[in-house]
């Protein structure tokens, strides 16, 4: 039993199948509690009042727009290497999600900001490198999408993912050089003992695993679709040729 | 190699070959920005190291789609990849000549646009030297581009949307190398951060380069 079993695209059919109903389920229950919890129990902050709700949104679509690249990029890297198509499929699969939770972390960022710091965006440096990993998505899918031949499009893609992710980190960096900070430092991290009250914590860590389970379940859909269509376009070919 | 940048700056140079729009198009754009933004020299003095940095990227953006291009419709580019020369040494040949033919004349006559952007006379060395540091690095990431959208009949919107966030470092510190300098700081840190951009570029870039020309030749 190990992970490379589900290089093979039966194989993976087989066990998502019965996977990807229970994840969406466990999802939404994570979700449902965690932002419930959020947004209606928790209490205000005593600064930022209630706008601290955002939070239960914004934290873990952020977290899960990095995660999503760096899956991302391990995926890449696996096609890379082994070629295993489903890999590659499930890279292809994951980039539009990715764009969401962008796009939800700076949406949530912008709403929380207008009041909080009284403009709905700034020059910071973790919301430029954000801003940047936007356009890196969408210049992946845009490749995606123009490249005919799907060996071809899963090789320059997964090329332009690992180079990219040298640049995107890169550029996280160049732009804490280029401009001083307004946003707060992350407020959860894994090796501190303490990271805000848990009346506030807990909540978060729900709402973060609901994403986490939403993210899995999603990219396993758009991956068996990936597949099918792959199938679909195998047979058509085949009917094509005689 | 040597002899393949030659043939390149040939092509380039001679009747079609498109050499002296980067220069054209650097020029117009530098002289759009005042009457976009007003005439006080005051402000443009403040913009010119950045918009200068700018028109020189988009400038350079331009005739990248040239670089594989006009090779890959006549098949010589089949040709090259057959020959003995190993792609990654055809990818570096290819970004020398392109930057032979932009990067080089866009950082020698950078100095004659800023005197019309007004830019302070502290900065002209540093703006001259940071983009002869930093040009390598975009022709560099633009062949690399250029590569992965070889094959495509409408490469160039999409060569622009895959390039453009890759520039980003080398824009930041090439254009605080020049800004700084106006302010009359010291500017050394943040070229030695472009050097570093370009040196990383031209050392592993090649290689991916040659990944993508084999994946779109296939």
């Amino acid at each position: 039993m190990s992970l490379w079993e589900y290089a093979n695209p039966r194989k993976f059919m087989a066990t998502t199948d019965r996977l990807v109903g229970p994840l969406f389920l466990l999802a939404a229950l994570c979700l449902g509690t965690g932002l419930t919890w959020g947004f209606f129990f928790a209490p205000d902050d005593f600064r930022q009042g209630s706008t601290v709700r955002i939070i239960y949104l914004h934290v873990p679509s952020a977290m899960m727009a990095i995660n999503t690249w760096i899956m991302m990029l391990v995926a890449s890297l696996i096609w890379l290497i082994r070629r295993h198509h489903v890999s590659a499929l499930a890279a292809k699969a994951a980039a539009p999600v990715g764009v969401a939770m962008t796009l939800m972390a700076l949406f949530t960022g912008a709403v929380w900001g207008q009041p909080m710091w009284g403009s709905w965006w700034e020059w910071d440096p973790r919301l430029t490198s954000f801003l940047i990993l936007f356009l890196f998505y969408l210049g992946y899918m845009a490749l995606w999408s123009s490249v005919e031949n799907p060996d071809t499009a899963a090789d320059l893609t997964s090329m332009l993912c690992v180079v990219g992710s040298v640049f995107a980190l890169l550029s996280r960096y160049a732009v804490n050089f280029w401009s001083q900070g307004l946003h707060q430092a992350a407020s959860l991290s894994l090796d501190r003992d303490e990271n805000m009250s848990n009346e506030f914590w807990l909540p978060l860590v729900v709402s973060i695993a609901g994403f986490v389970i939403l993210f899995i379940a999603l990219v396993l859909l758009r991956t068996r679709c990936e597949i099918r269509l792959r199938r679909v376009r195998a047979l058509e070919l085949r009917e094509r040729v005689p | 190699m040597i002899r393949l940048v030659l043939r390149d700056l040939r092509l380039a140079v001679r009747a079609g070959g498109g050499f002296g729009l980067a220069l054209a198009f650097f020029l117009i754009a530098c002289v759009l920005v005042p009457f976009g933004v007003g005439p006080e020299s005051g402000r443009l003095a403040s913009i010119a190291p950045g918009m200068l940095w700018v028109g020189a990227l988009l400038a350079c953006l331009l005739s990248l789609d040239r670089i594989f291009a006009t090779d890959f419709e006549d098949g010589s580019l089949d040709l090259l990849a057959t020959a003995p020369l190993p792609l990654e040494a055809l990818a570096l040949s290819k970004s020398a000549a392109h930057w032979l033919t932009t990067g080089l004349p866009l950082s020698l006559v950078a100095p004659i646009l800023a005197l019309l952007l007004n830019l302070p006379s502290a900065a002209y060395g540093s703006l001259v030297l940071s983009l002869l540091v930093g040009t390598p690095a975009l022709s560099m990431i633009g062949t690399f581009g250029a590569s992965l959208t070889v094959g495509l009949k409408r490469g160039g919107l999409l060569l622009s949307l895959l390039v453009l966030p890759l520039y980003v470092p080398t824009l930041i510190f090439g254009a605080e190398a020049v800004s700084r300098a106006a302010a009359g700081q010291g500017n050394v840190t943040p070229l030695l951060l472009l050097a570093l951009v370009t040196l990383g570029s031209l050392a592993v870039l090649p290689f991916a380069c040659a990944m993508a020309l084999r994946g779109n030749l296939r």
